[in-house]
């Protein structure tokens, strides 16, 4: 009963942040509707007894990648007047991309009503190990039977991330950067002098 | 108390229900009054560094002070800016509030005392510490003043920031403890490091062949709790990293707007945080409800006493810092976590899993 309930409140809030994160006019409610969903997915995770994957989602897509976003967001300035005008310029594109959407999830339904289809598993049955929780389990195939692709992936990411370090960094000339160390290093006897003037007489420094 | 609550006649979900809104309140009740007894004593400690008596006005040595000053907060207009956005103006605090009180579901306050013994207790907390930037961005947009706005992008810069070497950190002790589960990582302390482990004979002698609870007498965990201890200050924002409320840059930060009960939860949401972020020390490094000793004799003393005990020997180093160490510039925080702690955690997680594969691994 409990499960059944939190299933229907996670899923209900889940379908209803989503469609209010296209329908709300202010971008930075959007991307809060959108934590909201992302949030009720992960609840929709434990339920189904991957708690590893919900707290994973939450960690790096609450928790990360939507702070950044809203980061972004936050700072944008948006003349919704000008987003109103595209508006039937974008139509047919929009209408086209929902079509699509459309049949790839019809395409789903009839698919998944002819028997689904069991990744990894030529019998088609698909038990999780007995014994292991669910990090462990991740862990045991990761690291044996898809280490390859595991490290492919992490290989992209890097090579992901050092691409974007490339692309965006240019060297600045006439800037004043901070040297640390130095700064750490000085002390009051270099920085300091004490003189002791006669009355009436400036100080040349 | 599933099963006391059963024996009353009542069926297991209803019983289930129960105790888990029980277990809630058992926490969050004494986890209020201990916040309120925490910002008196941080105030105390503040004070008698600066040679000053701190609160001594309301009840006896002052005690009562926090309840004095809820009770005014309590009484205030609760004022909300005219260009505010009203309603994530209100959220925000709420949000801070709650998330500060939702990770202390899987601190374990004794062996099997825990509301949620869950195994992937350090993910959640990891999880959940990441939320609690989301009250002070909020707060940061929604006022729609410049100051708070400043405070959020920073909050926002400076919790990423610091939440890369605390993952890494956290990764070295589930490595050492082989598991995600604070109370099993509690128990993998247990009599962790001992001199008499290296040299036997020792075994016998008292002070030299004791066992210690607590991975922070590691050498290789050692330098992980420093940087824990630290990246906790900057995570929840206390001095010398609160630039998100620097009163000489920001006015006060994303609480600027903020009035009555709205600043309350932030202050009490802050403070719970803070405990949590001790309590977190405890139980990663210093052996949680255990003794500091493996010696029979301290076993007698309940856990829960050990557990506030440590809880307050770090809030004392919070404290401590905070009255002592002036506060960091923005770009020097920065500097700290990205170009020190960064790579020195990734180092770490390195050695650990190979002392790890070479020694308790070895095939």
């Amino acid at each position: 009963m409990i499960q059944a309930f939190a299933f229907y409140l996670f899923a209900g809030m889940m379908l209803f942040s989503g469609a209010v994160t296209i329908l709300a006019r202010n971008p930075v409610h959007s991307v809060l509707w959108l934590i909201l969903a992302f949030f009720n997915a992960a609840g929709l995770m434990v339920l189904a007894g991957a708690e590893f994957i919900a707290m994973l989602l939450v960690i790096v897509y609450v928790g990360a990648v939507a702070v950044l976003f809203l980061f972004v967001v936050m700072m944008l300035d948006i003349d919704f007047a000008e987003l109103r005008a595209g508006f039937i310029k974008n139509f047919p594109l929009g209408m086209l991309l929902a079509a699509v959407l459309f049949v790839e999830l019809f395409v789903g339904i009839v698919v998944r009503s002819a028997g689904s289809l069991q990744l990894s598993h030529a019998s088609g049955t698909a038990a999780p190990a007995a014994g292991l929780t669910n990090t462990q389990a991740i862990g045991a195939l990761l690291y044996s039977k898809y280490l390859f692709l595991f490290e492919a992936a992490g290989i992209i990411l890097l090579v992901a991330m050092i691409g974007a370090i490339v692309l965006t960094h240019r060297q600045r000339g006439g800037v004043r950067g901070q040297n640390v160390s130095k700064q750490v290093a000085r002390r009051p006897e270099e920085a300091t002098i004490n003189v002791q003037p006669e009355v009436g007489k400036g100080v040349s420094l | 108390m599933t099963a006391f609550f059963q024996g009353l006649g009542l069926s297991y979900e209803l019983a289930w229900t129960i105790s888990t809104i029980c277990g809630i309140l058992l926490i969050a009740f004494p986890l209020m009054l201990g916040v309120a007894m925490i910002i008196y004593a941080d105030r105390k400690i503040w004070a008698a560094m600066a040679l000053r008596k701190g609160p001594n006005v309301v009840g006896p040595l002052g005690l009562l002070q926090s309840f004095a000053d809820g009770l005014k907060v309590f009484l205030q207009e609760t004022i909300i800016p005219a260009a505010a956005n009203k309603g994530l103006f209100l959220i925000a605090p709420i949000i801070t509030f709650t998330v500060a009180l939702m990770a202390w579901a899987v601190i374990p306050f004794n062996s099997g005392a825990v509301l949620a013994d869950i195994n992937v207790g350090l993910l959640y907390v990891l999880a959940i510490s990441s939320l609690g930037v989301y009250g002070v961005v909020i707060a940061g947009w929604s006022s729609n003043s410049k100051y708070p706005f400043f405070s959020a992008m920073r909050a926002s810069a400076q919790m990423i920031s610091y939440e890369v070497s605390i993952g890494f950190i956290l990764i070295c002790v589930v490595l050492w403890a082989g598991t995600f589960n604070l109370n099993d990582i509690v128990k993998a302390q247990k009599g962790a490091i001992s001199l008499a482990y290296a040299i036997p004979a020792l075994a016998d002698v008292p002070v030299l062949g004791w066992k210690i609870n607590g991975f922070v007498a590691n050498p290789l965990l050692f330098p992980m709790w420093v940087m824990f201890l630290i990246s906790g200050m900057a995570e929840t924002a206390r001095a010398p990293f609160d630039l998100t409320e620097a009163e000489s840059e920001l006015v006060a930060g994303y609480q600027t707007e903020y009035s009555s009960m709205a600043f309350a939860l932030y202050w009490l949401g802050e403070y719970a945080n803070v405990l949590l972020m001790c309590a977190l020390n405890a139980t990663l490094f210093w052996g949680g409800w255990l003794p500091p000793l493996d010696i029979p004799v301290l076993y007698l003393v309940p856990g829960i006493v050990w557990l506030l005990l440590k809880i307050l020997f770090f809030f004392f180093i919070f404290s401590w810092v905070k009255a002592t160490v002036p506060r960091y510039r923005y770009d020097q925080l920065m500097r700290l976590g990205w170009k020190i702690f960064l790579p020195v955690s990734l180092l770490f997680v390195f050695l650990v899993s190979g002392w790890l594969m070479l020694t308790r691994y070895a095939v």
